[in-house]
């Protein structure tokens, strides 16, 4: 008899957990929005490859996660907070959608991110870099996964300084990206013993730098420092290319190439330029294995949002298998409590701030004699650690962590 | 050395100098503008994608060929400006005497095909193309590095300006277009083959955004979204020398080069809006632009 109602009481437990697991993944679905540049500067980073990586994801999935169907919409953001707002409030309040992933330009991102504490809604921003995501922007709905101005600045401006690179010229993009890079990399400038004595912020997008060159040039800094991203970036490089900038003694630093950019300039134009990423395809086995994975998909090498998208929707999906939950606040702590070891990090982390902390790499890029191929663009000089390199807690700005 | 408002003489000199070579593909640019306008009085909004598929053909011929710089330079305009005549011939035609609305928004649908078809095949980070070796290196001036392609680029450019005022406002085949355009019946009655004249008109006006697009593959990113950036800039520029006006377009080119150069020293960040600022301050006080007829 006893044994009779122990079995009993077993099967109605486990049918009762069986049941609540599946209620709650709302309406049975798991649904993902990806939010990213698809056709202007910053597509090649993210865009479509972006949602081949997230696809890839899915699949390793079989599409489903404990038995509901897991489904993906994406839009183009057109580097536009306010339609990006529109796209997202839709998808928060009608379309049930429970986790918005890619994010590249950081005015989006943090519109974005406003809407989603509003409808406590879960984000996971992989391309953007400003450090303010996770600082006076942080949101509990929100983590900041690849990289961020604050260790960008520590690996290269840090490395330049301590070559000898004393006084600074920032060339920077006028927006939230631009000028948090800017501050990050005043500071850590400063606090190494060297100087910032000029910035120039310039509208975004730009083509033509010689104007801007020509400045830097006549400033008399020994480092000339970009603070913007994409073809800005490439055009900039080109520029100070054509009127001798390098020749005339003084370093130009790049704070944020993606491989993309890179492999744009080619190795000739680009080759020893110091620079600081997330994630380098060739950088180990896994990430080689991941990488070849991605280029039968897509005919191309990913960079480390690519890279970052795919880790970060697989971390998102186990969160929810073993929580049998796709509520905002179950998995953002299972993802919080669960260290991340893949192809993308070793020992990563997500703080209470939503960052996502993990080494971070100083890379130069090859000469034409060093590179065996088009892809082959970068040697890692140095590793820093993850601890080394994202703004410590004790310096952070976030309501979440300075209420405690 | 000398101070101008803070800032040294020779660095403003330098300044002046890449504003003129910044003008020079304002001018380049809107005087393609503005020889449709003036003589199809067609809006083109497919300047800028013709801009940038003169820099693609230049790139994709010397990638897949190995054509080189000097044969893009007369190749890669013709290329486009043939592409110009067809879609004159296939669509513009279809729309003649239409409100001005209609031309923009066809046109302007257009470059966004051509841009988007472009996009999903090449990316947008942007492909190489290399200078020309003998334009390596560049003059030592007192107060600036010029580099030679820079100097290259004004030359050109003031040359094929000069080349296109001369044709249209002193010769017998500029003469017969501007008669085509302000009475094609009669002209027709004369025996001329009106029709063509505008096709051809607008694949020259095509030609020069192309050959613009040429000239800019060896310093700019050549990407399919280069020339929806500059394209409304241009507009203004048109706009600020009076719609039609060719002499207009050529000297506002250059003027909001300079313009804008300054700015980008004094107040960089208002550099991409200063243009548009004259361009409201001269409507105000000229609607008609700076060199504009009608009133």
């Amino acid at each position: 008899m006893t044994i009779m109602k122990k079995l009993l009481t077993t099967a109605i437990a486990s049918a009762m957990m069986v049941g609540s697991a599946q209620a709650d993944i709302s309406d049975n679905t798991v649904k993902i929005g990806y939010l990213a540049d698809m056709s202007g500067t910053y597509r090649d980073l993210a865009g479509p490859n972006g949602l081949k990586a997230l696809e890839m994801a899915i699949a390793d999935f079989g599409g489903k996660v404990n038995g509901a169907k897991i489904e993906v919409v994406s839009a183009d953001d057109r580097n536009n907070p306010d339609s990006s707002s529109s796209t997202v409030r839709r998808w928060l309040e009608n379309e049930n959608v429970d986790l918005v992933a890619g994010m590249v330009a950081s005015s989006v991102t943090i519109a974005v991110t406003k809407l989603l504490e509003e409808n406590d809604g879960l984000g996971i921003v992989s391309g953007s870099a400003a450090s303010s995501i996770t600082n006076e922007h942080c949101t509990p709905n929100h983590i900041h996964y690849v990289y961020d101005t604050y260790p960008l600045a520590n690996g290269t401006a840090k490395a330049v300084v301590q070559e000898g690179g004393k006084e600074w010229f920032i060339l920077t993009a006028d927006y939230a990206f631009g000028h948090a890079l800017e501050g990050d990399v005043s500071r850590v400038v400063e606090e190494n013993g060297g100087k910032v004595i000029k910035t120039a912020r310039h509208p975004f997008p730009t083509s033509d730098f010689s104007s801007y060159i020509l400045q830097a040039q006549s400033s008399g800094a020994d480092v000339v420092a970009l603070a913007n991203a994409g073809s800005d970036t490439t055009n900039a490089i080109t520029t100070a290319g054509e009127f001798g900038l390098t020749q005339s003694g003084q370093t130009l630093a790049a704070l944020l190439l993606f491989l993309t950019d890179v492999h744009a300039l080619g190795v000739n134009s680009a080759q020893g330029i110091q620079l600081t990423t997330g994630w380098y395809w060739d950088m180990n086995e896994e990430a080689r294995k991941w990488a070849d994975r991605f280029m039968e998909e897509t005919g191309v090498r990913p960079t480390m949002v690519h890279a970052g998208i795919y880790s970060s929707t697989m971390q998102y999906l186990n969160a929810v298998k073993a929580t049998g939950s796709d509520d905002t606040q179950t998995v953002r702590k299972q993802m919080m409590d669960t260290p991340i070891n893949d192809m993308f990090a070793t020992n990563g982390r997500i703080r209470e701030d939503g960052r996502m902390v993990h080494d971070m790499y100083l890379a130069q890029v090859k000469t034409p004699e060093e590179s065996e191929n088009e892809w082959d663009l970068y040697k890692i000089v140095r590793t820093i650690p993850g601890d080394e390199a994202y703004r410590p807690l004790s310096e952070s700005k976030c309501s979440l962590v300075t209420k405690n | 050395m000398s101070m101008i408002l803070g800032v040294p003489a020779a660095v403003l000199f330098g300044q002046l100098l890449l504003g003129i070579i910044n003008g020079a593909f304002y001018a380049l640019l809107s005087l393609g503008l503005a020889v449709i306008f003036g003589l199809l009085k067609i809006i083109n909004f497919a300047h800028g994608a013709m801009y940038m598929l003169g820099a693609m053909v230049t790139v994709i011929m010397f990638d897949a060929m190995g054509i080189n710089y000097w044969v893009a330079l007369v190749l890669a305009p013709l290329v486009v400006g043939c592409f110009g005549v067809l879609l004159e011939y296939f669509l513009l035609r279809r729309i003649t005497g239409q409100d001005h609305i209609y031309s923009l928004l066809l046109t302007f649908g257009v470059a966004l095909m051509i841009q988007g078809i472009l996009t999903n095949i090449f990316g947008v980070s942007g492909m190489r193309y290399s200078m020309p070796e003998i334009f390596q290196g560049g003059f030592k001036l007192d107060f600036m590095f010029l580099p030679y392609y820079r100097a290259w680029v004004i030359f050109m450019a003031l040359l094929v300006c000069f080349g296109t005022w001369f044709m249209i406002e002193k010769t017998k085949l500029g003469s017969y277009l501007r008669a085509g355009t302000e009475d094609a019946q009669l002209m027709q009655g004369f025996g001329i083959n009106v029709p063509l004249l505008i096709s051809l008109t607008y694949g020259f006006g095509v030609m020069i955004a192309a050959f613009a697009g040429v000239l800019a593959a060896p310093i700019y990113s050549v990407n399919p979204v280069m020339g929806s950036n500059i394209l409304i800039v241009v507009f203004a520029v048109v706009v600020i020398g009076g719609m039609g006006s060719i002499a207009g377009a050529i000297i506002t080119g250059l003027l909001m080069g300079v313009i804008e150069g300054f700015t980008k020293v004094f107040y960089p960040e208002f550099s991409s809006a200063v243009i548009f600022l004259v361009m409201v301050v001269v409507l105000l006080i000229r609607p008609s632009g700076l060199f504009g007829k009608e009133a």
